[in-house]
This record gives structure tokens, C-alpha cells and sequence, in this order.
């Protein structure tokens, strides 16, 4: 039998009033596996990432993260709606970065940095100090250490974001076009530091993206959304260059018009 | 009653009136203490997602908002000794300020709050950060900087209800003036003094709030 993937979704529903969002939505990623969520505005990417982070709620189906239930939890034989200590305990394996960075601008790049790890996972000050001191250096901004957020460019800011995610030593890392809100000159650095973040750690991710040609050479599996549903899934260099759906067809189309 | 200012009069009593001022500004000061905190304590219960806390405290602010202070102040100074609580007049002064202006902190609060933008509490939570640092980490450091002009407001609105306090005995500024005034005849003085220290206090109060305004509109 293969290993339980990492993330499951069965049978998803979720509604928001009268408009259905996800209907029925089964998806799984393997553990270590990239996978990129495609599709038109408006299909539900962000929703699907949103329920991982519990910052939304299924109306029917279930979700598992690393094999235990996120969307729900056991209690005396019956499987309930979670609560908010088990989702917030099954949730601390999972990271997102934000498209519009979401750093907090009353701490430093340190506090950011350091707030989740000591509050959370329990870290001495000095080690989250010294874990945060690594992953600057990693993502390129060592010097910005002591710099408040409102005083980096937005291309910083994001990799500051990406260090506070990396922080937490998540399993899984949720990313939602996070190169959306940034200059354009200032796109391709991000992207290098996800590659590299890709190259180097066993890390599941689950990336929005409108970069196709990032989604090429960074996914194992591109998923195409519409209608509430996965219309397509297969490996990028099928997805992106054959796609068998005239609806993938059609939205890649207008994303490289796009460009 | 002869007219004209009397200087030595002014000038005798001064320091009764100083006394008088001190009284006025330390009620205004614990009072507002009691009404920041407890105004906080109002707004981030009202963010809660316990509906009966939230519903109560609701209730209870808009009740306390529309009935006036005087009748407040009574109440709590006459009424409670009945329950067996009974409070000096400065304390019940203190009291009847604070839970007065805690219902209009808790709204000021309660903008601060909502104006902090979505994406911090989502990024909050998806750092799986406990509640309490959730509010003190986060969404109070950035809130309530914004909303201290309109606090200081509030301070200087309180400073000069304090007189009204000599309903329930409260010996502050204005009593001594009445008082003074009672013995000697000789109103101009004491009213006079006591309505210039009050501008002497409020006039500085309310630049330093317009500038503390200007900073915080700035950013
Ligand atoms: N909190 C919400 N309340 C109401 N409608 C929402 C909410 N969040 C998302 N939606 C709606 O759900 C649909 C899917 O949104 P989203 O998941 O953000 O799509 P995507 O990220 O693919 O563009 C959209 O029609 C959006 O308007
Ligand atoms: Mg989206």
C-alpha cells in the first residue's frame, strides 16, 4: 500500500450563500510533491488553501493533512466538526504565504521572524533568534534583520514572508500568487527562492500560480480548476504545452495573452 | 458685594483651589485609566465569538450610553450602598467616569480594531499564534496607536465633567470654588481662578492631542 498522501481532499463542498465554490473536490498531493493549482478567477484556488488553513470551513466532505483529519476530528467514535484547538494543532504542520505578504509592520524582520516560533513551538528566543538569522541569509536579506517591514520593497517583504513560513518548519507550504502583488523586476528573485526552497527541502507545496512558465519547471502536477471542480490534472509538460480540456485550452490561452 | 478683582483675595485662595484641581485631576486620571482598560475589555469581548458575552456587553453599553452621567453617579454612589456596596465620593466618582467612558472607548477601540486589514489576522492564524498573542502581538499594537487622539479626546470631554461629581460630594476644583465663594461673597474670584485652570489644563491638552492627530493621520 503507498504512503498516505499529504493532503486529502474527498468529497468537498463549500458554498458561500447561494454561489457553490467547490463542489464535490477530490484532490490528494503525495508528501514532498509540488503540485500548482491553475485556473480562471473566480474558480476557487484560494478557497481550496483557505480551507487548509482553516481560515474557512467545509459544508460537506472531509480534508486530511499528514494522514490525521484537519476538517474534522474523532470524539467518542464519531467523526464532528473540528474545533478550533485540534484544527489550530493539525494546521501548525502547514505554512502560506500571502499574496499581499501580510507581515506584521508593528515588529521588526526579526519579530516576524521570531513571534510563531518561541509563542508556538516553544523555541528559546535565542535559538528562533539564530533559526531566523539562517533563513535571512538564505532568502538573501541578512542585513535586514533589525529593518521594519514598511521599509522593504515589496519583492523583500515576500521573502521576509517566505522566511516567517519557513520558520514554523512546516510539512506543507501554501502559496497564493505570491508574485501577483510585486514589480516585475522583482518577480523573478521570488521565484529563484522557491526553486531553491523546491531544490533543497522535502517540503509538500501547493502553489496558485500565474507564472506558467514557473508552473513548468517547478510543478510534479498542475491542476486545472473550473466550475468547482478539478477538470484536469496530469504533469506540467502535458498540462501546460498539450492540454487534452478545450477549458484548459482556452484560460492558458488567455494567460499567455496575458503577458 | 463690592465690585472690582481683589488680588490679594485671587491670590489667598489659590492654594485651596490648587488642592481643589488636585482632587479634579486625579479623578480624571483613574477614571480614565478604568475607561481605556475596561473600553478595551468591551471591544475585544465584542470580537469574540461567545454571542451571549458579546450580546451583554452590547446591551449594556448602549443602555449606559444613553442615560446621563449625573443619574450614573447617583446610582452608584446612592443606590449601591443599598446592595452593601458603599463607595466614597471619589471613588464612586471614579467608578461612575470610568464605566461612562468605557462605552465610548469601546467604540473608538472597536474602530482600531476593525481597521487593522484581514490579511493580519489570516497571517496570524496561519502562524497558528494563540489568541491572546493574536491581540497582543498583533491587532492591539497596531489599533490602538491610531485611535490615542481620539482616547486623549475623551480625556479632556472627562476632565470637564469632573464638576459634575459635586453632586455626589466629590470635593474637586469647582466645589472649593463654590464653597470659597459661599463664605467670602465674593464669587468672581473663585470662579474666575477655577474656569482659567481648567483652560489652563484642557487648552495644552487638546494641541497635544490635534498634534498627536496630525502624527497618526500622517502615517
Ligand atoms: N468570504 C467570502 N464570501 C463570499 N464569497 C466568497 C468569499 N471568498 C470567496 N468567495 C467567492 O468564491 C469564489 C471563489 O473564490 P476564490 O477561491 O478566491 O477564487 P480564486 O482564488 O480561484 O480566484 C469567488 O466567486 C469569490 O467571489
Ligand atoms: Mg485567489
Amino acid at each position: 500500500m503507498p504512503a498516505e498522501p499529504m493532503i486529502v481532499f474527498e468529497g468537498v463542498h463549500k458554498r458561500f450563500g447561494d454561489s457553490v465554490v467547490l463542489s464535490d473536490l477530490d484532490l490528494a498531493v503525495d508528501p514532498g510533491e509540488h503540485v500548482t493549482l491553475i485556473g480562471p478567477s473566480g474558480s476557487g484556488k484560494t478557497t481550496i488553501l483557505r480551507l487548509l488553513m482553516c481560515l474557512e470551513r467545509v459544508d460537506a466532505g472531509t480534508i486530511r493533512v499528514g494522514g490525521r483529519y484537519l476538517s474534522h476530528m474523532h470524539r467518542r467514535g464519531e467523526l464532528v466538526p473540528a474545533d478550533e484547538k485540534h484544527s489550530r494543532d493539525v494546521r501548525r504542520r502547514i505554512g502560506m504565504v500571502f499574496q499581499q505578504f501580510n507581515l506584521f509592520p508593528n515588529m521588526s524582520v526579526l519579530g516576524n521572524l521570531i513571534e510563531a516560533p518561541t509563542r508556538v513551538l516553544g523555541l528559546s528566543r535565542a535559538e528562533a533568534t539564530e533559526r531566523a538569522a539562517e533563513l535571512l541569509d538564505m532568502v538573501g536579506l541578512a542585513e535586514k534583520i533589525d529593518e521594519h517591514p514598511a521599509r522593504l520593497s515589496g519583492g523583500q517583504q515576500q521573502r521576509v514572508a517566505i522566511a516567517r513560513a519557513l520558520a514554523m518548519r512546516p510539512d506543507v507550504l501554501l502559496l497564493d500568487e505570491i508574485t501577483s502583488a510585486l514589480d516585475p523586476e522583482l518577480v523573478a528573485g521570488v521565484l529563484r527562492l522557491l526553486r531553491r526552497i523546491g531544490d533543497t527541502t522535502d517540503i509538500t507545496i501547493l502553489c496558485v500560480t500565474h507564472e506558467i512558465g514557473f508552473a513548468r519547471d517547478f510543478s510534479d502536477r498542475v491542476l486545472m480548476l473550473d466550475g468547482g471542480r478539478v477538470i484536469e490534472d496530469g504533469p506540467p509538460d502535458q498540462l501546460l504545452r498539450e492540454p487534452r480540456q478545450p477549458r484548459t485550452k482556452e484560460f492558458l490561452a488567455a494567460v499567455l495573452e496575458g503577458r | 458685594m463690592t465690585g472690582g478683582w481683589d488680588w490679594a483675595y485671587a491670590v489667598e485662595i489659590l492654594p485651596a483651589l490648587w488642592r481643589g484641581l488636585q482632587v479634579t485631576l486625579l479623578a480624571t486620571l483613574l477614571g480614565s485609566l478604568l475607561a481605556f482598560g475596561l473600553g478595551l475589555v468591551f471591544a475585544v469581548v465584542q470580537r469574540n465569538r461567545v454571542a451571549v458575552l458579546h450580546r451583554v456587553v452590547w446591551a449594556f453599553v448602549q443602555f449606559w450610553r444613553s442615560t446621563p452621567l449625573l443619574v450614573q453617579a447617583y446610582v452608584i454612589y446612592q443606590v449601591l450602598p443599598d446592595v452593601g456596596i458603599t463607595l466614597g465620593s471619589l471613588a464612586a466618582g471614579v467608578l461612575a467616569l470610568g464605566l461612562h467612558y468605557a462605552c465610548y472607548t469601546s467604540e473608538v477601540y472597536r474602530a482600531g480594531i476593525e481597521a487593522v486589514p484581514p490579511g493580519q489576522w489570516e497571517a496570524a492564524a496561519a502562524l497558528s499564534l494563540p489568541r491572546s498573542r493574536v491581540w497582543l502581538a498583533v491587532v492591539l499594537p497596531q489599533a490602538v496607536p491610531r485611535v490615542l487622539p481620539a482616547l486623549g479626546n475623551y480625556v479632556i470631554s472627562m476632565f470637564k465633567e469632573v464638576p459634575l461629581l459635586l453632586a455626589i460630594g466629590l470635593v474637586e476644583v469647582v466645589t472649593v470654588a463654590r464653597q470659597l465663594s459661599a463664605e467670602s461673597f465674593r464669587p468672581v474670584e473663585p470662579l474666575t481662578l477655577a474656569g482659567i485652570l481648567f483652560l489652563l489644563i484642557s487648552y495644552p491638552a487638546s494641541v497635544v492631542v490635534r498634534r498627536l492627530e496630525r502624527r497618526t493621520g500622517a502615517r
